[in-house]
C-alpha cells in the first residue's frame, strides 16, 4: 500500500461501515465543535444532538474544511472538527495547504472516502475512478504541509477504534481518511431544520451574540 | 493608483476588522506589509478566493469581524461560496475588491464590464473608490453595512490592464 500510515490487514480495497466509523468519533468529541457536510451531515445527526454540531447544510460544495478553518481561527481555545466527503475534498484541495499556513493548531479534518458522489446518487470521483490507493488522501495532506504524526488513513474498523484517540491528540493541524463503504440506497441527504434556528443555537452554544 | 497601505489597515481597525481573508492582486499586494504590522487584525491567505468567503464565515459565526479581500476575477471565481454564505447563511460578511481596469479609459477587460452587474444581479450594495482620496467613503459604507447587519462589497478602482 501506498499510504504508510494506513493500517490494513484486510488489503488495500478494505472499507468500514460509515455509521460505524462515525460512531468511533462520538464518544472522543467531547466539547469540539464539529462541522459535518455531506454523508456525515445525513448520519452524524442519527448518533448526535449536539449543541456544538454544525450541520452544513445547505453548503457551498468544497468548502466545510475553509469553515471550520474560520471557527478555528475564531476559537482558538476550542477544538474544531471537520467530518468531510472525499468528492468535496477534492473541490478544495487547496484549503489543505491554507490550513497549514495559518497556524491555526485546533483543527482536525476528517475525511470519509467511499470514492462517490454519494448524495448525488452513486457516481465516482475522479479518484475514485482510479485504482485503490492511487489517489492517495493522506499523502495529498502531507505534500500540503501537514505533519506526518498528525496525518492518519484507516480502512479497518478495528484500526480506526484502537487508534481514533491517539490520531485526535497529534499534534494539529490533523488529517484522518476514513475509508468507508457507501450507504447505498439510502444515499439522500435531507434537511436537518431550518437553518437560521440552528445557526442560532451553535452560536448560543459558542457564547457568541449575533453580529 | 496607490492606496496606501497604512490609511487602509486604519481604516480596518476602525471598523473592528479582526481578520483579513485575502488573495491579492497588483494593486491591493502593497497593502501587505502594513496588514502584517498591524497587531489589531491577523491575515489570513488563501489559496483561491472561495475559500476566502467560507472562512471568513466561520471567524463570523466564532464571533469576529472579518474582511474579504480579493480581485473581481476572485469574486466571479468564488461566487458560489459567496451566495451560500450571504444568502443560504445568511451572515453579513464584508469584502473590498479590486476593480480591475476600472480606471483604464476604453478598456475591454470583460472583468470589468461584468463587475457591476454582477453584484447587482446579487443585489449586494456597493460602493466605488476611484482613489486614495475617496478612501474614508469605503469607511462610511463598511461601517453603515456594519450597522446595518447587511453584506458589505468595496470595489477599489484599479488600472494597469
Amino acid at each position: 500500500m501506498s499510504d504508510k500510515s494506513r493500517t490494513s490487514k484486510a488489503g488495500p480495497a478494505a472499507r468500514m461501515p460509515l455509521i460505524e466509523a462515525l460512531g468511533v468519533l462520538l464518544p472522543l468529541r467531547g466539547e469540539r465543535i464539529v462541522v459535518t457536510t455531506m454523508g456525515a451531515a445525513r448520519e452524524w445527526p442519527k448518533l448526535s444532538q449536539h449543541p456544538l454540531d454544525l450541520h452544513y447544510i445547505p453548503s457551498a460544495m468544497g468548502q466545510a474544511t475553509s469553515l471550520g478553518l474560520g471557527l478555528a481561527l475564531a476559537r482558538s481555545e476550542r477544538e474544531v472538527l471537520v467530518l468531510n466527503g472525499d468528492g468535496a475534498m477534492l473541490m478544495n484541495l487547496g484549503s489543505l495547504v491554507t490550513i497549514v499556513a495559518s497556524g491555526a493548531t485546533n483543527l482536525s479534518i476528517v475525511v470519509l472516502n467511499n470514492g462517490i458522489y454519494e448524495v448525488t446518487g452513486g457516481q465516482r470521483t475522479a479518484a475514485g475512478s482510479l485504482p485503490a490507493g492511487a489517489a492517495d488522501f493522506a499523502a495529498l495532506a502531507r505534500a500540503a504541509g501537514f505533519r506526518g504524526e498528525s496525518v492518519k488513513s484507516f480502512n479497518e474498523l478495528d484500526a480506526w477504534r484502537q487508534e481514533a484517540a491517539a490520531a485526535l491528540a497529534a499534534p494539529g493541524p490533523r488529517f484522518i481518511e476514513l475509508v468507508v463503504e457507501p450507504v447505498g440506497a439510502a444515499y439522500h441527504l435531507e434537511s436537518p431544520g431550518p437553518l437560521a434556528a440552528r445557526l442560532a443555537r451553535f452560536q448560543q452554544a459558542l457564547g457568541v451574540g449575533n453580529r | 493608483m496607490d492606496y496606501p497601505g497604512d490609511k487602509v489597515v486604519e481604516i480596518f481597525t476602525a471598523l473592528g476588522i479582526t481578520h483579513v481573508v485575502w488573495l491579492p492582486d497588483s494593486a491591493l499586494g502593497p497593502w501587505e506589509a502594513a496588514l502584517e504590522r498591524a497587531g489589531s487584525l491577523k491575515l489570513v491567505r488563501v489559496c483561491r478566493e472561495g475559500e476566502a468567503w467560507a472562512i471568513a464565515a466561520g471567524l463570523h459565526l466564532g464571533g469576529c469581524r472579518p474582511l474579504v479581500l480579493i480581485q473581481n476575477t476572485g469574486l466571479f471565481e468564488s461566487g458560489d461560496a459567496l451566495r451560500n454564505v450571504l444568502f443560504d447563511l445568511g451572515l453579513p460578511l464584508l469584502a473590498v475588491v479590486g476593480y480591475r481596469s476600472y480606471l483604464v479609459a476604453n478598456s475591454t477587460d470583460s472583468a470589468r464590464r461584468f463587475t457591476e452587474p454582477v453584484l447587482s444581479a446579487w443585489g449586494l450594495k456597493y460602493a466605488v473608490v476611484r482613489s486614495a482620496g475617496e478612501l474614508p467613503a469605503m469607511q462610511k459604507h463598511l461601517a453603515d453595512c456594519i450597522a446595518a447587519r447587511r453584506p458589505g462589497i468595496v470595489l477599489v478602482g484599479e488600472g494597469r490592464v
